[in-house]
């Protein structure tokens, strides 16, 4: 019954956004115009935008095609189509990461002016790191927040509860609850299961969860302290005590956990939490919803979330040296842990290309507009198969959607609250976003800590390897350029 | 009377040298097609991609530049950054390691030697011997020192350790397979049908079937894993484990490929020839090494030939089984183009192709020369 008066308080909302005068308000406005939209081979992203595009082709006449490639083919195939002006897709929903590269040539379209201009996406309803970090690039907005990504820890409550054990403050804490928990039988079944389950497979996502693990030890004065360069020089962070330390920890815990850890990816991982053999896991916001699907889960109302554990020691970067937090190098540490959540990936995104013609980028941005729009957007981040993560302040408040979609009040709260802790912060770790990204995170910084999981390269191996693939990266294209990509990035202006 | 044949005479006269010259051209005109279709869709890419080879792509306002940087893809290759991924890192040589390297080093002299004091020597023969062993010699070199030593193999000495192992193994296994079907066996019809089955398969599907049986804790195979007591221990994980699950997978996809050709070579063969053997009292082994094996070493030749370019383009199975991992343990040199070009780094992606493509002839003509003059005295 709920779910019904859900839907329906949707389908008003929706039919009073239409009636709001934005882009997509007049009827049939778009009729024969067709938008191609390329995105990743779902289900997750590709599904919610499938689902929704007859809807829209109602409402505005513009008909929508869904065109999926897969995901490692994603970031050279817009390229190559932007760069030999083949022009084969009118818009993407792509990862912000890659603006570093898509922006400076000038393919992607300005929507400064079209996000000022349009009333029913709500714009400052998004949170302002979406807003001001992922959307935007030098000053200007050149995509549409569709997913709020970052990542958190979730843990077995029940689990925790019963044993005594405090959620994980820090990553050593991290370590002891996996140690806790390898081995026994966490779900029932008299099978041995694991302390924690991590994606470490190569070529997938692995990198993010060693730079959410970095981030606790490396930033800890604000997002514009920057996690990967230093801002001054264009100088890798990758070759010091934080960065071993961080190593450390990440080799540890590639032991605590299911045999097969290091050739699983994030699916992998998340099949095994919530078919309740983990104790603990580090993941984007899709566990949430994932959790309350009866379809796959047993852990329903036993999931925890909490903010990425932190470090009491982070690096002071004057010294070059692992130190204790003080009011100084910490100014937003908690009990003296420095947190530094990791906006990993930046949150899928829609983006135009500029080369699409004037009433095919008017019908994309409305397109892109009404999968944004609270209407839309708060039911579609509370179904686990559309990869869709809160990033409104709407879907934080707004508690009808997360009920109705199953999810008990307080596990949307305990979910919700450690998205908002995240997002609140003001030491939030933004992904690199600057030309060539996929090659020193997919290529270079992954295949160096496959390399050193698998005992092929030492920690002091890892770590000057990294640093050399990036110094030998920057040289090439252009230190002084990068480092102006990197700071704009960061919004540093001066 | 007169006047027409004259007429005819005369067109004749014009007709027959126009009818030579057409005969001429027609062979020309009758391959330009097949020529103008090579040159556009391989010779053209070949050089393309050669130019691509020794550039950097950049992208500037609007499109994309190609910037010539020489040499520098292969030199970070060779010699700098990209080294230890391509090439590996070698160790200290130990005790077997010496004894391979001298034994394979003696073959190789012995080869040389033999051809050296042979009748049918020249001195283009030898020089192409002399150099073809030195580049032998290296790749032995950097196996022995990569494989059998504290090192670790690059890409390059994986991609020829599945290529020696899988074609070895698939050859030996195709050709008993074979041999086995042409006997008079029950169910030799059903059998051969079945054992085609896995050729039939697309490669990305096989390489998820062998993910699956691989998997210790969750497989279909788990209760068998489960009942040795092996779940927490995962091959996949453990570089020679990873390498050997990719090598199972090759051979049991490519194996019916040559167990095919091997039938159909040795389902042609004359009976008399076997019935004469047994007659003289030749056994079952000296039917097979005397008589079976000579006759279809020309097919031999030719499929291991086959196999043995395929192999070193292996994909599929390292890209899905592990994704070249753990670390870079299973990444072939296709996956290490593939992945460097995933990243739009197209200059060194197209400089790892050309080292493969380099390896491929080097081997393809090697194995020619060394096994040719035998099938031809074989037949």
């Amino acid at each position: 019954m709920s779910r019904v008066l859900a839907r329906a308080v949707v389908l008003l909302v929706f039919v009073a956004a239409c009636s709001n005068g934005s882009n997509t308000s007049s009827n049939q406005s778009f009729s024969g115009t067709t938008i191609r939209v390329v995105t990743f081979t779902g289900p997750q992203i590709a599904e919610p935008l499938q689902r929704r595009a007859p809807d829209f082709e109602k409402a505005t006449g513009a008909k929508v095609q869904i065109i999926t490639v897969p995901f490692s083919d994603l970031y050279q195939k817009l390229l190559t189509d932007f760069a030999t002006k083949t022009n084969s897709y009118d818009a993407t929903v792509f990862d912000p990461q890659w603006m570093g590269d898509y922006v400076p040539p000038g393919y992607l379209e300005d929507l400064t002016d079209r996000v000022k201009n349009d009333s029913a996406l709500q714009w400052n309803d998004i949170a302002p790191f979406f807003r001001d970090f992922s959307a935007t690039f030098k000053g200007k907005v050149y995509t549409i927040p569709l997913d709020g990504d970052f990542q958190m820890v979730y843990y077995r409550k029940d689990l925790l509860q019963k044993d005594g054990l405090q959620p994980p403050a820090t990553w050593d804490d991290y370590i002891s609850i996996a140690q806790h928990f390898q081995g026994k039988d966490l779900n029932g079944d008299g099978k041995p299961d694991y302390g924690s389950c991590l994606a470490m497979k190569r070529s997938a996502q692995s990198y993010w969860a060693w730079i959410s693990i970095a981030a606790a030890y490396l930033q800890s004065q604000g997002t514009k302290q920057g996690a990967f360069f230093n801002t001054d020089n264009m100088q890798p962070l990758t070759n010091n005590p934080a960065a071993a330390a961080a190593l450390t920890v990440y080799k540890t815990l590639s032991k605590i956990g299911p045999p097969e850890q290091l050739n699983q990816d994030v699916g992998d991982s998340r099949g095994l939490f919530v078919t309740g053999r983990c104790a603990l896991s580090l993941d984007w916001g899709d566990i949430g919803p994932l959790a309350v699907d009866k379809t796959q889960s047993t852990v329903q109302d036993k999931v925890g979330a909490i903010i990425l554990p932190g470090s009491k020691k982070v690096l002071d970067r004057s010294s070059n040296q692992l130190v204790d937090c003080n009011a100084t190098l910490c100014p937003y540490a908690t009990n003296g842990v420095n947190h530094s959540p990791f906006a990993a990936f930046g949150g899928w995104s829609g983006a135009i290309n500029k080369a699409a013609s004037a009433k095919v980028k008017d019908a994309a941005f409305a397109f892109l507009s009404y999968m944004s729009q609270p209407a839309q957007s708060s039911v579609d981040v509370t179904i686990g198969k559309t990869g869709f993560n809160p990033y409104r302040t709407s879907h934080f408040n707004n508690m009808g959607p997360w009920t109705a979609s199953g999810m008990s009040e307080t596990a949307a709260n305990d979910y919700l609250g450690a998205i908002k802790s995240s997002l609140q912060s003001p030491n939030m770790v933004l992904d690199l976003r600057i030309p060539q990204t996929a090659f020193y995170q997919q290529t270079a910084l992954d295949t160096a800590l496959a390399q050193f999981l698998a005992g092929e390269i030492s920690l002091t191996q890892c770590m000057t390897q990294i640093t050399n693939q990036w110094n030998s990266k920057t040289e090439e294209i252009g230190r002084a350029s990068q480092l102006d990509a990197y700071r704009s990035s960061l919004s540093i202006t001066k | 009377m007169h006047a027409s044949a004259r007429a005819v005479s005369a067109a004749a006269s014009w007709w027959r040298p126009m009818a030579s010259r057409l005969d001429r051209v027609a062979g020309g005109v009758f391959i330009l097609p097949a020529v103008v279709v090579i040159l556009a869709f391989s010779i053209f890419p070949l050089l393309s991609s050669l130019y691509v080879s020794l550039s950097r792509l950049g992208f500037a306002q609007g499109g994309v530049e190609l910037k010539f940087v020489g040499f520098d893809n292969y030199a970070k290759l060779l010699f700098g950054i990209d080294r230890p991924h391509f090439l590996g890192v070698t160790g200290p040589l130990t005790p077997i390691g010496i004894a391979v390297l001298l034994a394979i080093y003696g073959l190789f002299a012995l080869l040389l030697y033999r051809y050296a004091r042979g009748p049918n020597r020249t001195i283009g023969g030898l020089v192409g011997r002399v150099l073809a062993t030195a580049i032998a010699g290296t790749l032995v070199w950097l196996i022995v020192n990569t494989v059998l030593t504290s090192g670790r193999p690059g890409t390059l000495v994986v991609t020829l350790v599945y290529v020696a192992v899988d074609v070895s193994v698939q050859y030996l296994l195709g050709l008993g397979l074979a041999l086995l079907v042409v006997q008079h066996l029950p169910g030799r019809r059903f059998f051969r049908v079945v054992f085609l089955l896995p050729m039939m398969i697309t490669p990305v599907g096989v390489a998820y079937l062998f993910r699956m049986i691989v998997d210790t804790s969750k497989g279909p195979l788990y209760p068998l894993w489960a009942h040795f007591g092996l779940t927490d221990i995962s091959w996949v994980t453990n570089p020679w484990g990873a390498r050997l699950a990719v090598m199972v997978g090759d051979v049991w996809q490519w194996t019916p490929f040559i167990f095919i050709v091997l039938l159909a070579a040795i389902e042609t063969l004359p009976h008399e020839l076997v019935e004469a053997a047994v007659v003289d009292g030749a056994n079952r082994w000296q039917v097979f090494w005397r008589i079976t094996f000579p006759q279809i070493l020309p097919a031999t030749i030719t499929v291991v030939l086959i196999r043995i370019i395929e192999g070193f383009k292996i994909v599929d199975l390292p890209n899905v089984l592990t994704n070249g991992g753990p670390g870079t343990a299973t990444e072939s040199l296709t996956l290490h183009a593939y992945t460097i070009w995933r990243a739009l780094d197209i200059g060194g992606s197209a400089a790892v192709a050309y080292m493969l493509l380099i390896v491929v002839t080097f081997v393809g003509i090697s194995y020619v020369n060394l096994f040719r003059p035998r099938a031809a005295t074989a037949a």
